[in-house]
């Protein structure tokens, strides 16, 4: 990306918190608001921020959320520091899942949060190493056209 | 529909954001899996649940959700209701159980035969 981006901010995500678990989706959320973009591609934007953050507090130690937004788009990267995912092909299937039960109990964990992620963005990258972590990279388009428009 | 005619309908007891009932309910979700509800509700739904961990606020704030029924006599936690009532969302709860409730409120909108005549 070579536009300067009209906001660049990163926000830490500590492992284990539920209690805080949306904090940055939230405030993520009323910045895009904030800059004036379109009600349907924030709360894309703050969906994808939101299962992120729900898999970091999961499984992660900590992680940083970035969130850029440029001409035409929104890009949020999660980077953490974790256990990593094995095998991503397996961990993209719907429904497949290695939440704790205690996870689960919180409605969590069902295995719907990355294709989650994927459906909701229009360009998404992830890549992992096992005993290191996990990056994830999301970018939302804002305007209304198509890619090749 | 307002929220507060469901409200009265229904005979919601209202937990959290009161002075947030006359917000127009466009539809309803019923789900208690949070990836499920954060995919497929919709901005003016009703979310009708039965967690009650505070996470559900967020959900239903970032999902633009008019408000949150908690079935089957489930009661807020006490952190959710502080959450609630800082971010102004209303969490009301009913005996009822989710099947119930989703029909009831179904009958008063009729969000899809409403859409399409």
């Amino acid at each position: 990306m070579d536009e300067k981006p009209l906001y660049d901010g990163s926000f830490a995500v500590v492992g284990g918190s539920f209690d805080n678990a949306g904090q940055v989706s939230s405030g993520i959320k009323a910045i895009l608001k904030k800059m004036g973009l379109s009600s349907d591609v924030v709360r894309k934007a703050a969906l994808v921020a939101y299962e992120s953050e729900i898999n970091i507090v999961s499984y992660a130690r900590k992680a940083m959320i970035r969130l850029r937004v440029v001409p035409g788009s929104i890009i949020i990267e999660a980077i953490d520091e974790g256990p990593g995912i094995p095998d991503i092909e397996l961990a993209m299937q719907p429904g497949y899942s290695t939440a704790s039960p205690r996870i689960r109990e919180m409605g969590f964990g069902a295995g719907m949060g990355l294709c989650n992620i994927k459906s909701f963005s229009d360009i998404f990258q992830i890549t992992s190493e096992v005993g290191r972590g996990t990056y994830l990279k999301m970018i939302i388009k804002t305007n209304s056209g198509s890619l090749n428009s | 529909m307002d929220l507060e005619s469901i409200v009265k309908a229904l005979n919601l007891k209202v937990r959290s954001g009161e002075d947030k009932l006359k917000e127009e309910v466009r539809g309803g979700y019923t789900g208690d899996l949070l990836s499920d509800v954060m995919g497929n509700s919709k901005e003016g739904d009703i979310w009708i649940t039965r967690q009650v961990h505070q996470n559900i606020v967020a959900v239903a704030s970032l999902k633009d959700h008019v408000g949150i029924i908690l079935v089957q006599g489930c009661e807020p936690a006490n952190d959710t209701l502080e959450k609630a009532i800082k971010e102004g969302i209303p969490i009301m709860v009913s005996d009822l159980s989710a099947f119930q409730v989703t029909g009831l409120i179904y009958n008063l909108i009729k969000p899809l035969p409403a859409e399409s005549s």
